[in-house]
């Protein structure tokens, strides 16, 4: 399986009135050509600055890079000028945002966002890329595409403009993906339909994604492949049934006792079993951590693990850990 | 890498703990609002005492007159004799009065008027009416009407002015009554019986007093311009008074052989004008943060 | 969007009222006799009751207001109380000066102002930026008059690469016309431009920060675009809302530029009539110039629905 995104060992850094905020720290992952890999973790932990990150869009103000290499089809990105980034973003890799309420430009046309796009790409003309826009929407189901064209965003509902953000960021049929919990703003029906129109995209036009989301139902609903972070590094990865069926970090699992689930037996006297929350609160990024980052809350802790942190370590199957004690 | 580093420097090198004010710091932080504060207080000070300690603003020496700057007379002569400097230092007492007086009636009247339009809808509807119509006439020469129509006077150029500066005051402080009624607590203690009079005391002035403070340092900073800008134009404080303006007026039919009569109390002007300014933008960016974000 | 327009237009009218009775009341309830003052102080009390009903004070008040507003409604403003001739007319012949040198001041000004205020938000906090607001600052400071006479004495008297003073008509050459006019728009803008090219910065820098702003350039837009299209385009509504505020500047500014430069326009006539206490001049003046302000803001306010289309009509 030829990876198109191979990323290894990615650092970014932001300067902020407390100190250097290490948000992204040694991250690894691939991404196979057509697959779809969920990245996965609370808020804070990195998988938002990873994903701008692989589109060199972390504001050089506060921002940087500082380590590490991301390659997409063979090429490095962390040192390509600044030009031919441009040219990639939008085009051969594109990124849709949380919030489609904000992420649309209020004052331009639907038509003319998702031409623009088409225009500089393709180098169409506008009349074909206004075409080309009007079968995006249609493609997104997006009902009577022709008038919609010439709306503003406003006279869109929040599921009409993440259609939009989609049908946008697919227009010139990128090899990559990213979505950046794309259905967190969204109501919770309105969530599945664009859930469901990203499976069925994906599988009519071969893009892989990259979805970041806090919501492992949403994982296992689209992903193949999961990529759990906490405190700006990879804990744990995994193919999505194995990761279900058998969580190996004690995070992981924490995370799956804090999911609601309607399969589980009612107890005696008609209650479900309590949601079970993670105790503590995500380390302060400021500090260098020693050690696993999750040791302060971890029940299994012991002193090599404040010591020292653990390494990823393969356990067959694709599914890799980082833990000194669930793995041994 | 290298804006971390200094950033790690600055942050060592912080008084601990950082929350006790420090005059230094604050003057290393805000270095334009202290260059402005600095400015005002010397300029006051000039104005304040700097007349005892000059000769006479009034003494005619044809013999000397339109004399370049030199050792004897620091900014030159007028074509009078008259000496620059001496008037200068008595046309900052004229700007400064001008300026203080206006931006205090100003502040009183608005205030006055803002409240009563946030808190009455009727007197509302007409007060704004008057404030759009007062705006809509261009302040200079709303006050040149005035003094058309009166004998010419230091009261009523600070009168003059003050009828244009009015408006802006009432609309800061009109909003900020606005926003503050709509507040939930605010219309709590309305529904639980609280008298206006100590609603108003309480909750509303004291937060209008940022914003009124801010407006009120453009305001004495565009009335010392319009102050100038009457004089100049001969429709301001009597000719014989020395304020900058007047100076200015009097320096025009000879200014391609003494620039000096101009450019010096211009200057003077300038820099006043500044100084009020800079202090405004630093008090904004303190006082009232909602506005620093739109200018 | 028409019925946005007429509203709009129908805003204009007590405005415009307010001036009007403003300007009618202030000769009425000013302290003193306005009568005494206008004749001059060694009047004959003969003299002052010449003017007195030359400006029909000795009327009864309401049928001084009814002459007024009947005056007014037919256009005329009354009659010089020098020159016997009609403000209308006055005000006719020294209109070109003040419209040539406003207008090419406003378009200049706003021409340079805008894409000054965008790149100090583009690069905010590095050297250009900080030299924009540094020019911004000083430009808000500097009295006009004053920097109309620094201009003149190096461009003019040191150089001599400009006219010192006067007004070329349009009539007798374009270069003349523009040469005359050089100065005076640097000395009335550049208040202006400074005040225009801040609100950019701000507005720009505001608008940089958004989601959208993001987005376009997750999509690989090219620079200028990103700038000039998505950011402007939401950055307009306060620029464009300080431009039609500034006039009041531009205005105020033509008065003292045009005493300064010896320019025969509308500035230099409300300077003569003042120092005549010619009071019908002065009011018509006011008028207009009132009028003018409140025009450029209705275009203004128009313009808001053509920007953003969120303005529900």
């Amino acid at each position: 399986m030829s990876a198109i995104l191979e990323v290894r060992d990615l650092a970014t850094q932001f300067d902020t009135l407390d100190g250097v905020v290490r948000a992204v720290d040694g991250v690894s992952f691939d991404l196979a050509r057509g697959e779809t890999l969920g990245i996965v973790g609370e808020s804070g932990c990195g998988k938002s600055v990873t994903a701008l990150s692989i589109l060199r869009l972390i504001p050089p103000e506060t921002g940087r890079i500082c380590g590490g290499s991301i390659r997409f089809a063979g090429e490095e990105l962390t040192t390509l000028p600044e030009e031919a980034m441009k040219r990639l973003r939008g085009h051969r890799i594109s990124m849709i945002f949380q919030e489609p309420m904000t992420s649309l430009n209020p004052v331009l046309t639907v038509g003319t966002q998702i031409a623009e796009n088409v225009v500089r790409h393709t180098g169409a003309s506008k009349k074909a890329a206004r075409e080309r826009a009007c079968e995006m929407l249609d493609l997104v189901r997006i009902a009577d595409p022709r008038r919609r064209l010439d709306e503003y965003p406003h006279q869109l509902s929040g599921g009409m403009r993440q259609r939009v953000m989609i049908a946008m960021a697919l227009s010139c049929d990128p090899q990559v993906l990213i979505a950046d919990e794309p259905t967190t703003a969204l109501d919770v029906t309105i969530q599945a339909q664009i859930l469901d129109l990203m499976v069925d995209l994906k599988e009519k036009t071969g893009t892989a994604i990259v979805l970041i989301t806090h919501d492992l139902g949403v994982i296992a609903e689209t992903a193949q492949r999961v990529v759990v972070m906490y405190a700006g590094r990879k804990v744990e990865e995994a193919p999505v049934e194995a990761l279900f069926d058998d969580p190996q970090h004690p995070y992981t699992r924490g995370l799956m006792r804090a999911i609601p689930r309607l399969d589980v037996d009612v107890e005696e006297g008609g209650r479900r079993p309590r949601l079970q929350e993670i105790p503590g609160l995500v380390p302060r990024l400021t500090q260098p951590i020693v050690g696993c980052a999750f040791a302060p809350r971890c029940e299994l802790a012991t002193g090599r693990c404040r010591a020292t942190a653990p390494p990823v370590v393969d356990i067959g199957g694709g599914h890799t850990v980082a833990c000194w004690e669930t793995v041994r | 890498m290298a804006r971390s580093q200094r950033m790690t420097a600055l942050a060592e090198d912080l008084p601990l703990p950082p929350r006790r004010f420090s005059l230094a710091t604050a003057i290393r932080r805000n270095p334009t609002v202290t260059f402005g504060a600095v400015l005002l207080l010397l300029l006051i000070a000039v104005a304040a005492i700097g007349p005892s300690f000059v000769g006479d603003p009034f003494k005619i020496a044809p013999v000397n007159r339109l004399r370049p700057p030199s050792e004897r007379w620091w900014f030159g002569t007028d074509q009078f004799g008259r000496d620059v400097f001496t008037r200068t230092v008595y046309g900052a007492r004229v700007s400064l009065i001008v300026g203080l007086t206006v931006a205090a009636i100003s502040s009183a009247l608005g205030l006055a008027l803002g409240l009563a339009c946030g808190y009455f809808r009727r007197v509302d509807g007409i007060v704004m009416r008057i404030m759009d119509g007062v705006m809509a006439i261009p302040s200079i020469l709303l006050a040149i009407a005035l003094i058309t129509l009166t004998r010419p006077g230091l009261a009523i150029v600070i009168v003059a002015i003050v009828i244009p500066e009015v408006p802006r005051i009432v609309r800061v402080v009109r909003a900020v009554v606005l926003s503050i009624r709509a507040q939930p607590y605010i219309e709590s203690a309305i529904a639980g019986g609280t008298r206006n009079a100590r609603l108003l005391g309480r909750h509303v002035v004291p937060n209008t007093l940022a914003p009124l403070i801010v407006q009120a340092t453009y305001v004495c900073a565009s009335a010392m311009l319009i102050e100038a800008s009457l004089s100049f134009l001969g429709a301001g404080v009597p000719l014989e008074v020395p304020s900058w303006g007047n100076i200015i007026a009097q320096g025009r039919s000879f200014f391609q052989i003494a620039p000096w009569t101009i450019l010096i109390p211009g200057a003077f002007l300038a820099l006043t004008v500044l100084a009020v300014n800079l202090l405004g933008d630093g008090l904004r960016d303190r006082l009232d943060p909602r506005l620093a974000r739109r200018l | 969007m028409t019925a946005y327009i007429v509203r709009r237009l129908f805003a204009v009218v007590p405005v415009m009222a307010v001036v009007a009775l403003f300007v009618f009341f202030l000769l009425r309830f000013a302290p003193g006799d306005p009568a005494a003052i206008i004749a001059g102080d060694d009047a004959t009390t003969e003299a002052i009751a010449a003017v007195r009903a030359k400006l029909g004070l000795d009327r009864p008040m309401a049928e001084q207001f009814a002459v007024w507003v009947w005056g007014l409604a037919r256009g005329d403003l009354g009659v010089s109380i020098f020159s016997n001739l009609p403000v209308t007319r006055l005000i006719a012949q020294r209109l070109e000066p003040t419209l040539a040198l406003t207008l090419s001041t406003l378009f200049v000004a706003v021409a340079l102002a805008i894409p000054i205020g965008v790149v100090a938000a583009w690069k905010a906090r590095k050297l250009v930026d900080r030299l924009v607001m540094g020019f911004a600052v000083l430009g808000f400071a500097m009295p006009g008059f004053v920097l109309a006479y620094v201009l003149i004495y190096f461009f003019a008297v040191q150089w001599q690469l400009l006219p010192v003073q006067g007004y070329v008509p349009i009539a007798e050459g374009l270069w003349p016309f523009a040469q005359s006019l050089i100065l005076p728009s640097v000395a009335l803008g550049i208040t202006y431009m400074a005040l225009i090219a801040r609100i950019t910065r701000a507005s720009m820098l505001e608008v940089l920060q958004q989601d959208y702003i993001r987005t376009a350039n997750a999509k690989g837009l090219a620079t200028d675009r990103v700038l000039l299209l998505h950011a402007l385009k939401n950055a307009a509504v306060p620029i464009v809302t300080v431009i039609g505020i500034g006039i009041a500047l531009l205005i105020s500014g033509v008065v003292i530029t045009e005493t300064v430069f010896n320019i025969p326009g509308l500035g230099r006539l409300t300077v003569d009539a003042v120092l005549k206490r010619d009071y019908p001049i002065v009011q018509g003046l006011i008028l207009v110039f009132a009028a003018a302000k409140v025009l450029v803001n209705l275009m203004i306010d128009i313009s808001y629905a053509f920007l953003d289309p969120r303005i529900r009509y």
